[in-house]
């Protein structure tokens, strides 16, 4: 009886707090996945809903600015490669472009893989490419950062899990790549253990990775509404210069932060396989 | 009772599900995205991008160490060159003062060879002269032998008497000695 009132009053008050103004459903809305793309004040898209098999497989929002960041970067990427058919003298975008590949291959990938670097360069060359551009989308008017999503950043780890693991037991066969995982001179005794620790090290290092990559996607999107939401809350316009300064400030980070966590992930993912292909170190 | 707790402490606004809320469909969205976009990347720009990467970095390499090479080969060259010329220099001096030498060589024979053909000639002229005066005084010697010849026959001749005879051969004597 007593769990029940409580409940209800419970409801009671969440209803109230969801009817005046602490209501936050704006924020999260603009931060979640939608059924529909919006373009305030010409009107709303409405996407299909698609079902496979059982699974809900709708177009959503973050789909279709997955698919945007695809197009601009086969676009971009047609541009850069005809570029270098036309001379080796690179000019214009596909001086930039380059800039970013020779980083990726020169700063990340040789240094944390070492020999044998190349056979996953097209992998993070993609994943550093991809993870830059959605989190580019989500800076624009209208858009929405994909990888703010954890279902995203997830997929991603599990991706780049996929071939940690595979890239280890190529180098060092399947056999090879489990023992290597245990240190050596390991005594008998605490070799359950640590199996434990290692399998489980194995794990936290994608689930890292889909952490880290949303929840910096998506914390500097919240404070950026939060802060211009401080406008509308307070009903004032004393706050405008205050949260247009900080928000812009913000969002100045955020095209940092675009950057640096797109080069953490990929930069992340390459330190893991180079530590599961070569694992003497 | 709980899953009430948690959506009001988590989301205050509710209905809408959370930020961890995953939506399967977007996984599959993803991972279908993601390896199409890595496919085409991987055929349409990985592979030439890195390949004429890899071909210009071998080119500049090449040409570093061309240019290098060529620097090497020039300076070479251009100590060959000076090494040559100071050879050169050496051994058109040495031509120089081999000339100057010959010259003066020759020089100093020339002089000692006129020198000693005009001894020779004076020597030979001297000669030719001396012998001349013999020639010349044996003539004379023959010519007066003959005039005295002469002389005798024409005062046998004449068979002068002995005093004429006398003063006529002293008179003859007296003019030979004069010449």
């Amino acid at each position: 009886m007593d769990s029940e009132i409580i409940s209800d009053s419970l409801k009671v008050v969440a209803q109230e707090a969801t009817s005046k103004s602490s209501d936050t459903s704006w924020l999260m809305h603009h931060i979640l996945d939608g059924r529909e793309l919006e373009f305030p004040p010409f009107g709303v898209i409405h996407l299909p809903e698609l079902h496979l098999f059982g699974l809900d497989i709708s177009i959503t929002k973050h789909v279709i600015f997955m698919w945007i960041a695809v197009a601009l970067l086969v676009v971009i990427f047609k541009l850069v490669s005809n570029g270098y058919k036309k001379s080796i003298i690179p000019k214009g975008l596909t001086n930039l472009v380059e800039v970013l590949v020779v980083f990726v291959r020169d700063e990340i990938a040789r240094p944390t893989i070492g020999k044998g670097f190349e056979k996953f360069l097209p992998y993070l060359l993609t994943v550093f490419f991809f993870i830059l551009t959605c989190n580019f989308l989500g800076l624009l008017p209208y858009g929405a950062t994909a990888t703010s999503n954890i279902a995203v950043t997830a997929t991603l780890a599990v991706i780049s899990f996929l071939f940690i693991q595979v890239g280890g037991m190529m180098q060092n066969g399947v056999f090879g790549y489990f023992k290597g995982l245990l240190p050596h001179g390991l005594p008998a005794w605490l070799l359950p253990i640590m199996l434990v620790v290692e399998l489980l090290g194995l794990f936290t290092k994608p689930f890292a990775l889909a952490i880290r990559l949303f929840a910096n996607m998506t914390a500097g999107h919240i404070v950026i509404l939060a802060l211009l939401g401080l406008i509308f809350i307070l009903q004032t316009y004393v706050v405008v210069p205050v949260s247009v300064a900080f928000a812009l400030f913000i969002y100045l980070l955020e095209i940092l932060v675009s950057l640096i966590q797109a080069y953490i992930f990929t930069m992340l993912s390459s330190l893991f396989i180079g530590m599961a292909v070569h694992q003497e170190h | 009772m709980e899953s009430i707790y948690l959506n009001t402490l988590a989301f205050s606004a509710g209905g809408q599900g959370s930020l961890l809320d995953v939506n399967p469909g977007l996984i599959f969205w993803t991972v279908i995205t993601f390896i199409f976009l890595f496919l085409i990347l991987k055929k349409m720009a990985w592979k030439p991008i890195l390949t004429s990467l890899d071909e210009r970095e071998k080119l500049i390499r090449e040409s570093l160490e061309k240019a290098e090479k060529a620097r090497e080969d020039a300076e070479k060259l251009i100590q060959e060159n000076q090494a040559n010329f100071a050879k050169a220099e050496i051994e058109s001096q040495k031509i120089i003062d081999q000339g100057r030498e010959y010259a003066e060589k020759l020089k100093a024979q020339l002089l000692e060879d006129s020198k000693l053909e005009a001894k020779k000639m004076i020597d030979s002229a001297t000669e030719e002269i001396e012998r001349k005066n013999k020639e010349a005084f044996n003539n004379l010697r023959e010519s007066v032998a003959s005039i005295a010849i002469d002389a005798a026959e024409k005062i046998i001749r004449e068979s002068l008497d002995k005093e004429k005879q006398k003063t006529l051969v002293n008179k003859y004597l007296e003019d030979l000695s004069k010449n």
